[in-house]
């Protein structure tokens, strides 16, 4: 149905806002979303190809390290417990850079929440990302919102078949490719990709992709909305997050009611009317099944989409757009407060425009700079400390690492000359890819000298191999004459150095010795 | 409780239950968490079907998948054994020399010993090997019978004064109590001592030395160096197997003790024997 000023009606109900739900074990009301034009659609397909873009490629990323590390730029290596980022190298023990990285990602997520609003979920969640893609074939395949519902609708036939078959081989050949992709981040991935398409790859490989094929199917291809509304615990913590200046996807009511069918009819009868004709269009686009014009609710995931819908429908009807936009409470709460006369009376939507029908300079709009506000500055301060300190962590780390365990069973042990000796579990680690020669000598303990199962000579000093990233653990002796024993226990100190690149690192320890020797 | 109360807050029915006027609202499970405990179930069914589950008086059902935790252990046993084979059968035909001289075969050993020494040997020796008063502390230098890892493997193989086999170490210190006089044993003790550089009286020690070059040089020397042959121990070094103080020399030189060690060839087998060896020539006093 048309109307003179070309705004189609669409028939479309919110079925998944709180005002229209059933009792939750009443059967889902599926959801058709129609597809949206406009810069927020615009914006949502490029961050859709950037996620998938770097999700799908980053494997295959390749990044020279020498000959004796692999050279994919990102990999989890689980089996040699390393973790390889471009030209970053992590051993379990530097985990805490992971974790930093949390943190600031965690941080991020508080000043994204707390100046744009739910900006996660709505752009950049894997759900919201691989749901818009399923949405988007099950578009191109079975037609936009009013085909779908016919199909839905119609009995089985073959046409119908043909088309469910093709959409759930689509989804399920992205399901693959999602969680295919998945597993190149553990191991290299063409080889692995060779294995994986000839049956020769782990069976952890397998039973990977098929779970995450499942999920992927499921969460993104068939629940969907019910994922975000019903197992996600995020909407409920980010609703902490939000105050008072936050964006959030707001409808405009205050210049909007009272809505009109049919405005200009109303507006000749003499009655008020606002800007919504009630077309119906932001509650078609909705993914989520809800009307953005009940007000702000945990259903919505702010993708903007209603926007978009909103600001076509103001275009055609030659009326400013934003009647759905993205705006501040405090910002909605004062033009409120403008269109109903600080709360006297309804809304009256002639107070809000000039006499020359436009809207009214006094109506509060959003501005960049409206973000910039000490929650914003705590975020980034906090954020950023986390992140120089990663940075500092990183550029500072030790790449050699010694690190030595007394034997504690027995402590000493006295030589047949009176001689005093104790064991030590001594490790040497390596972290860059190249094999070293390290010298390890004994620092401080009056004539002690070491000694090594394998090396022949005792001596204050001597030179090891370590092979490239790895860890070599020696057993070493040391021990100290009976006339140098001063005490019942002694420190002193394990240096190693690496005479090609002068890294060096120690390690304080204790040589004990009994009361009396006998 | 019987008839239905519907809460005017949320609308919602409530179960009838009531704690101080706070009723317990009745809201439903949502639909996907239900057929998810429905498909739990399904799990579960297929579940006790599929593998051992029901108990029956002697046994248990034991599924159509055949799986049984038993045969899991036997093969990751027998999965740990063929990795460990080509190691075991290397050291079974090598000689301990070449094992010893082996970086990976040593290192291999080693662990292997160190776990067979943790159940066989540390009621005697110690968990770390450190001996006691009779039990000689291995991680010294001090050697009874030898601290090559030749010898070593000859003493765990066929133990010390062990009567049932048949090429045991054997030696015996007379007791002295029917030799010489307790003045002339006090005497021979305070020799002993000052041959180690220990505090002993001059005059005693003085006329214990030709005592001790009647009675004890033949086995421990002119100078008291020992005789590993006949596992004499060497009476110059800091380390004294039944104490240092001068009682306790005296006492072992009236009636001395002998331990004994089991031989472990024929318990152990030739492998675990070699790796043993090599355990124990690793605690730092191997020669």
């Amino acid at each position: 149905m048309l109307m003179r000023t070309e705004v189609e009606r669409l028939d479309a109900e919110a079925v998944n806002s709180a005002r229209k739900r059933g009792p939750l074990y009443a059967a889902r009301t599926k959801i058709f979303p129609k597809r949206a034009e406009g810069s927020f659609r615009r914006f949502k397909w490029l961050v859709m190809l950037v996620t998938l873009g770097i999700y799908y490629l980053t494997p295959w990323i390749r990044w020279d390290r020498g000959p004796f590390a692999p050279d994919q730029a990102v990999l989890v290596d689980l089996a040699q417990r390393r973790f390889y980022f471009f030209f970053i190298e992590i051993w379990p023990q530097e985990f805490y850079l992971v974790a930093g990285l949390l943190i600031m990602a965690g941080l991020g997520l508080f000043l994204v929440t707390s100046t744009v609003g739910r900006a996660w979920c709505g752009y950049a969640c894997p759900q919201t990302v691989w749901v818009d893609l399923f949405l988007a074939v099950e578009g191109l395949i079975e037609g936009d919102r009013n085909a779908r519902i016919k199909l839905d609708q119609a009995p089985w036939s073959a046409r119908k078949l043909a088309l469910r078959s093709a959409k759930h081989a689509t989804f399920l050949m992205i399901a693959v490719a999602t969680g295919g992709a998945w597993i190149f981040y553990f191991a290299d991935a063409p080889s692995l990709l060779m294995d994986f398409v000839t049956g020769q790859a782990a069976p952890v490989a397998y039973f990977t992709v098929a779970i995450l094929t499942a999920t992927t199917y499921v969460l993104g291809g068939l629940l969907r909305e019910q994922v975000c509304t019903y197992m996600c615990p995020w909407p409920r913590i980010q609703a902490a997050m939000l105050d008072e200046h936050s964006l959030t996807v707001t409808y405009n009511d205050w210049r909007g009611e009272p809505r009109s069918r049919h405005a200009k009819k109303a507006a000749a009868a003499g009655q008020v009317v606002g800007d919504c004709v009630d077309c119906n269009a932001c509650v078609a686009v909705c993914p989520m099944g809800i009307d953005i014009r009940d007000g702000q609710q945990m259903e919505c995931i702010t993708c903007a989409l209603c926007i978009d819908a909103c600001d076509n429908v103001m275009d055609r009807l030659g009326k400013e757009r934003g009647l759905i936009s993205y705006a501040t409470l405090a910002d909605y709460n004062s033009n409120m407060a403008i269109a109903t006369a600080g709360g006297t009376s309804a809304i009256d939507p002639t107070r809000v425009r000039g006499k020359d029908g436009k809207l009214s300079e006094r109506m509060a709009q959003f501005r960049l700079g409206k973000i910039l506000r000490p929650r914003t500055f705590v975020y980034c301060g906090a954020w950023s400390l986390v992140g120089l300190a990663l940075v500092y962590g990183l550029l500072t780390r030790d790449r050699l690492e010694i690190n030595v365990l007394q034997d504690r069973n027995p402590q000493h042990v006295v030589l047949s000359d009176g001689a005093i000796r104790n064991g030590y579990t001594v490790k040497l680690l390596n972290k860059i890819p190249e094999p070293r020669t390290i010298v390890v000598t004994l620092e401080g303990l009056d004539g002690a000298e070491m000694f090594v199962v394998g090396l022949e000579q005792a001596d204050r000093s001597f030179p090891v191999t370590v092979e490239p990233d790895r860890l070599k653990t020696l057993k070493v002796y040391v021990r100290q004459p009976r006339e140098h024993v001063e005490d019942i226990a002694q420190s002193f100190r394990f240096v190693v150095e690496d005479k090609a690149s002068h890294d060096t690192a120690h390690y304080d320890a204790t040589f004990t010795a009994p009361e009396h020797p006998k | 409780m019987s008839e239905k109360q519907i809460d005017e807050v949320s609308g919602v029915s409530t179960t009838g239950h009531e704690w101080d006027g706070i009723k317990e609202l009745d809201n439903p499970m949502p639909r996907w968490w239900l057929w998810t405990f429905y498909a739990t179930v399904v799990w579960a069914l297929a579940y006790a079907i599929a593998f051992p589950a029901w108990p029956l008086i002697n046994s248990a059902t034991t599924g159509l998948l055949g799986y049984s935790s038993r045969a899991d252990v036997k093969n990751e046993l027998a999965a740990v054994e063929a990795a460990k084979a080509d190691y075991v059968a290397e050291i079974a035909a090598k000689s301990v020399e070449e094992i010893l001289a082996d970086e990976n075969l040593r290192t291999f050993a080693t662990a292997a010993g160190s776990a067979t020494f943790k159940v066989n040997c540390v009621q005697c020796h110690g968990s770390g090997a450190e001996g006691g008063p009779g039990y000689p502390n291995l991680n010294d230098d001090e050697w009874l019978w030898g601290g090559d890892i030749e010898s070593i493997r000859q003493s765990i193989a066929h133990g010390i004064r062990y009567s049932e086999d048949a090429d045991t170490r054997v030696s015996e210190m007379p007791a002295f109590r029917d030799v010489l006089q307790p003045g002339e044993i006090q005497q021979v003790a305070a020799f002993a001592a000052s041959l180690s550089g220990m505090n002993a009286d001059a005059e005693m020690a003085a006329a214990g030395k030709p005592l001790f070059e009647q009675n004890c040089a033949a086995c421990h020397g002119e100078s008291g160096n020992g005789n590993r042959e006949m596992g004499a121990p060497d009476l110059t070094d800091a380390i004294w197997l039944y104490g240092s103080s001068q009682a306790e020399i005296a006492a072992q030189i009236r009636s001395p003790k002998h331990g004994v060690m089991p031989a472990w060839g024929g318990r152990l087998g030739d492998v675990a024997v070699k790796e043993l060896s090599v355990f124990v020539h690793s605690l730092g006093g191997g020669e």
